[in-house]
């Protein structure tokens, strides 16, 4: 196949960035070789040569965007010529990047059902009633993508239709425009992804949320012997998101109830604890996941973890890496934030928010006022999911663990 | 041998399940402990539908001959061949569904199923040799069986099920029928029409409860008019059997003690649960399922009168197909939305969709459209005027909402306004719709006129 076409890099990618062109017009390549940068909406990835052949022409410039299935560039075999029908050309191409573009970029469903069902022929399916209640409210039929049988348009397709703009906030919540001085900031794939996902999450999602105040005494006096020793032997240190990392999951399985996700008419309550880990990157927030952490134990994870982050801030994750989580921890502690409470990362049935150590005057045992470590950490919890006494029994179990941190070294 | 499918059960969920999905290429497997066809073809809807079709030929003989022009010296029957007559069919039916479980290349294993793991299922057969089957995933379709009045256990003989109704060997000379559901009121009929003396007995107001209730007490003075006994809002307070005959003792607008010779339970069933792997249950002991027909067990699956009402055999086929489809295809599974419900006494009674009760419950502005068949030719022909239809349509875009048919031929008539429901028509395609002259049909077209001032022979 001559064209180098944008592939699909990852389930929710519909178009990606040329970041960068590693190879010249002119220049051989062969199978394997690195040709591109290519920025999806999660990460930087690289594009791979699929044939041998020269890079002949370069369609889209560094910077710039391209839909899955675009031609980006053209490459062609010793020999091989430009084909005049460019049609055919493409459907005679090989396998493997034919396949990664086979989807068709995709558009609200209203406009979908605008192209196949065209408003000017009378012709659209729709049911008798549909029709009816589209007359009513003024609905167009021929914007309406239809879900009986063979798209037929049918009265809820209507009534779903008619009920969009009045809860539409896109529409409710007036912009003011940029004037001079002011920056338009166009969304990248990341910034993108934050606004749909996290927007879905606030408006399908009921959450609600609990607080503790965990005394971290012991935690803090633990990491810093095992650090002292770590040191000394060379290795890397822990962080006290490692523990409540570890704690996190190990409380999990005690609960595994907050290890979930709704699922229409089921709660999936999952075997294996994907954690994700929030980590803000340049332009935004990534979640990469600590596949089976309940396997892992503290060290394991403190490794994972800061290859993941690394990672994460270079844009080197791949897809796998920040997909399929089950629950998540999003720590603000080291910005300086107290406490707070995270929106929850959809479909997962809840995050904790995991603030600083502070340290404070705290009331000991003796009602005496003496000098404590506090960390305060809150629970955002799906409410289809888990009910408040269960989110309090997990907060419980949380707090057993990162009261008594040696456990968490067994 | 590993099987992607093995199906508990041979009724219409299951045979139609295993089928469907052998045709998909799957390796199938159904398990049934006694005869292909369940509930349905051995002991239901078929063998009833034949001793009804003697019960309304002999009653057209015996009561109608003077208005037909008949006269027969000495009008008999046979009861031994009636039963007979019934069984025939039932096993005729039996044996086709073993040949196409043959064509489809189906393993039809005869025995008690029990689920003994996931992905296991041990089956004991007749000889009590178990043997144990592997499959991907296992479809329950085990159905359901009569449920017993507390106090009254059955007995075989004075207190019985619907299955041991319809194989007396004698027929009794009284008979006490307690629930007026689509099981009690077609016996009713039928032993009604031999002659046994029959006294049918509901605790909710209205016999065939479920249905419209105009529909109901239009059938209760037919059944008066025939001859049974009917007691609604009437409740069993005390009830004894002996092996001869049973005394039940009601309370409703009066209170009496029965006396007859037989009972039939027929107040509802239930669910006839797979032994080992224990499901999570609904609150009246269905097997739960999900959207999808997912139990609580990874790869089990059920379908049919097991997950709950509606208890017909035509929503377990859909349910089947629903359940296999989703398993093995791209298909997302529906569940029942739009489902006629038949009972084919005489007069029958068949509906789909909303009854009056439902609309109002649900506070839609409705209009109904009501046609007699006392004012149709073809009904009149054919001396069938009992009973009429009655059509409910939404206020505002008139769509039809729900029909409810009473009459001769009633069950076979719904099918038109199923139809009209799943396509979301409204009045006006069913008013632009020629229905033949002379039909009985021809009332559903008139009924619709009735609702929106149209209806020409009113």
């Amino acid at each position: 196949m001559p064209y180098v076409e944008m592939p699909k890099l990852s389930d929710t990618m519909t178009e990606g960035t040329v970041v960068k062109w590693r190879k010249a017009v002119g220049e051989p390549v062969g199978i394997g070789d690195v040709i591109a940068e290519i920025e999806t909406d999660k990460a930087v990835m690289e594009l791979e040569a699929f044939d041998d052949g020269t890079l002949k022409e370069i369609y889209v410039s560094e910077g710039s965007k391209a839909r899955i299935g675009e031609k980006l560039a053209l490459l062609l075999a010793a020999g091989e010529s430009v084909p005049r029908n460019d049609g055919e050309a493409v459907k005679s191409g090989k396998a493997g990047l034919a396949a990664a573009s086979s989807s068709q970029p995709t558009s609200p469903p209203v406009k979908v059902g605008k192209a196949s069902a065209p408003i000017s022929s009378n012709r659209v399916k729709a049911s008798p009633l549909a029709k009816k209640i589209a007359g009513a409210k003024g609905v167009d039929l021929g914007l309406i993508r239809g879900s009986g049988p063979g798209g037929r348009i049918v009265a809820r397709d209507v009534e779903s239709t008619a009920a969009i703009p009045a809860s539409r906030p896109i529409t409710a919540i007036p912009i003011i425009p940029a004037g001079p001085g002011d920056r338009r900031i166009l969304l990248g794939g990341v910034r993108k992804i934050i606004a749909e996902r996290l927007l879905a999450s606030k408006t399908q999602i009921p959450h609600f949320y609990l607080n503790i105040e965990v005394d971290a005494g012991e935690l803090v006096r633990l990491r810093s012997q095992l650090n002292e020793h770590l040191e000394k032997s060379g290795q890397g240190k822990l962080t006290f998101n490692d523990f409540i990392l570890k704690a996190a999951v190990a409380a999990a399985t005690k609960i595994p109830r907050v290890n979930a996700s709704f699922a229409g008419d089921a709660v999936i309550e999952y075997g294996n604890i994907h954690l994700s880990v929030a980590v803000a990157i340049e332009d935004g927030l990534v979640t990469p996941v600590i596949r089976q952490a309940q396997k892992k134990s503290l060290r394991e994870i403190s490794e994972a973890v800061k290859d993941l982050a690394t990672r994460a801030r270079t844009k080197k994750l791949k897809p796998e890496e920040y997909q399929g989580g089950t629950i998540t921890v999003s720590n603000l502690g080291s910005y300086g934030i107290d406490s707070f409470s995270a929106v929850i990362n959809p479909p997962q049935a809840v995050i904790l928010s995991v603030g600083a150590i502070l340290k404070k005057p705290v009331l000991n045992a003796q009602d005496q006022i003496v000098p404590g470590h506090r960390l305060a950490i809150g629970l955002s919890a799906d409410h289809r999911v888990v009910d408040g006494a269960i989110g309090a029994q997990y907060l419980a179990e949380l707090r057993t663990l990162l009261e008594n941190p040696a456990a968490l070294l067994l | 041998m590993n099987y992607d499918l093995i199906v508990i059960g041979g009724g219409p969920a299951g045979y139609v399940s295993a089928i469907r999905a052998a045709q998909l290429g799957k390796r199938v497997a159904c398990v049934e402990k006694e005869r292909a066809g369940g509930t349905c073809l051995n002991w239901g809807c078929i063998p009833t539908k034949s001793l009804l079709r003697n019960a309304e030929l002999f009653h057209l003989m015996k009561h109608r001959e003077g208005e037909f022009g008949f006269g027969f010296d000495n009008l008999r029957y046979d009861w031994s061949k009636i039963i007979k007559r019934s069984r025939d069919v039932a096993d005729k039916n039996a044996a086709g569904i073993e040949h196409l479980f043959k064509k489809n290349k189906v393993d039809y294993v005869r025995g008690e199923a029990s689920l003994v793991g996931p992905g296991v299922v041990a089956v004991k057969g007749a000889d009590g040799k178990t043997q144990k089957l592997e499959a991907t995933k296992i479809l329950i379709a085990t159905g359901v069986v009569s449920r017993p009045l507390p106090g009254l256990p059955f007995n075989g003989k004075a207190v019985i099920g619907s299955r041991e109704a319809m194989i007396l060997e004698k027929q009794p000379k009284d008979i006490i029928i307690i629930g007026a559901g689509a099981i009690g009121v077609e016996f009713a009929y039928f032993f009604n029409a031999f002659g046994t003396k029959v006294t049918l007995v509901e605790m909710l107001p209205n016999i065939l409860p479920l249905e419209d209730t105009e529909v109901s007490q239009t059938l209760e003075k037919a059944f008066v008019k025939q001859g049974i006994n009917v007691l609604a809002g009437t409740k069993v307070v005390k009830a004894e059997a002996s092996a001869q005959s049973v005394r039940v003792s009601v309370e409703g607008k009066k209170s009496e003690t029965l006396e007859a010779e037989v009972c039939l339970v027929a107040i509802g069933v239930q669910p006839l649960l797979p032994a080992g792997l224990s499901l999570q249950l609904t609150p009246r002991n269905f097997i739960q399922t999900t959207d999808r027909y997912q139990t609580s067990v990874p790869e089990v699956f059920a379908a049919g009168d097991i997950i709950g009402p509606p208890l017909l055999a035509h929503v377990a086929s859909y349910e089947a197909i629903q359940a296999v489809e989703g398993m093995f295809t791209n298909h997302v599974p529906k569940r029942i939305n739009i489902f006629p419900s038949c009972t084919y006494c005489q007069p029958q009674v068949a509906s789909v969709g909303l009854s009056e009760r439902a609309a109002k419950v649900q506070g839609l502005k409705y209009r109904v459209g009501k046609f007699p068949f006392t004012a149709s030719g073809k009904a009149r022909a054919a001396g069938e005027v009992d009973g009429f239809v009655k059509l409910l349509f939404g206020e505002r875009y008139g769509e039809l909402l729900g029909a409810h048919i009473i009459g001769a031929e009633a069950t076979e008539m719904i099918a038109e306004l199923g139809l009209a429901l799943t396509l979301e028509a409204t009045h006006e395609e069913i008013e632009a719709t020629i229905h033949a002259h002379p039909t009985l049909s021809e009332a559903v077209h008139e009924a619709t006129g009735q609702a929106f001032g149209a209806a020409i022979h009113l």
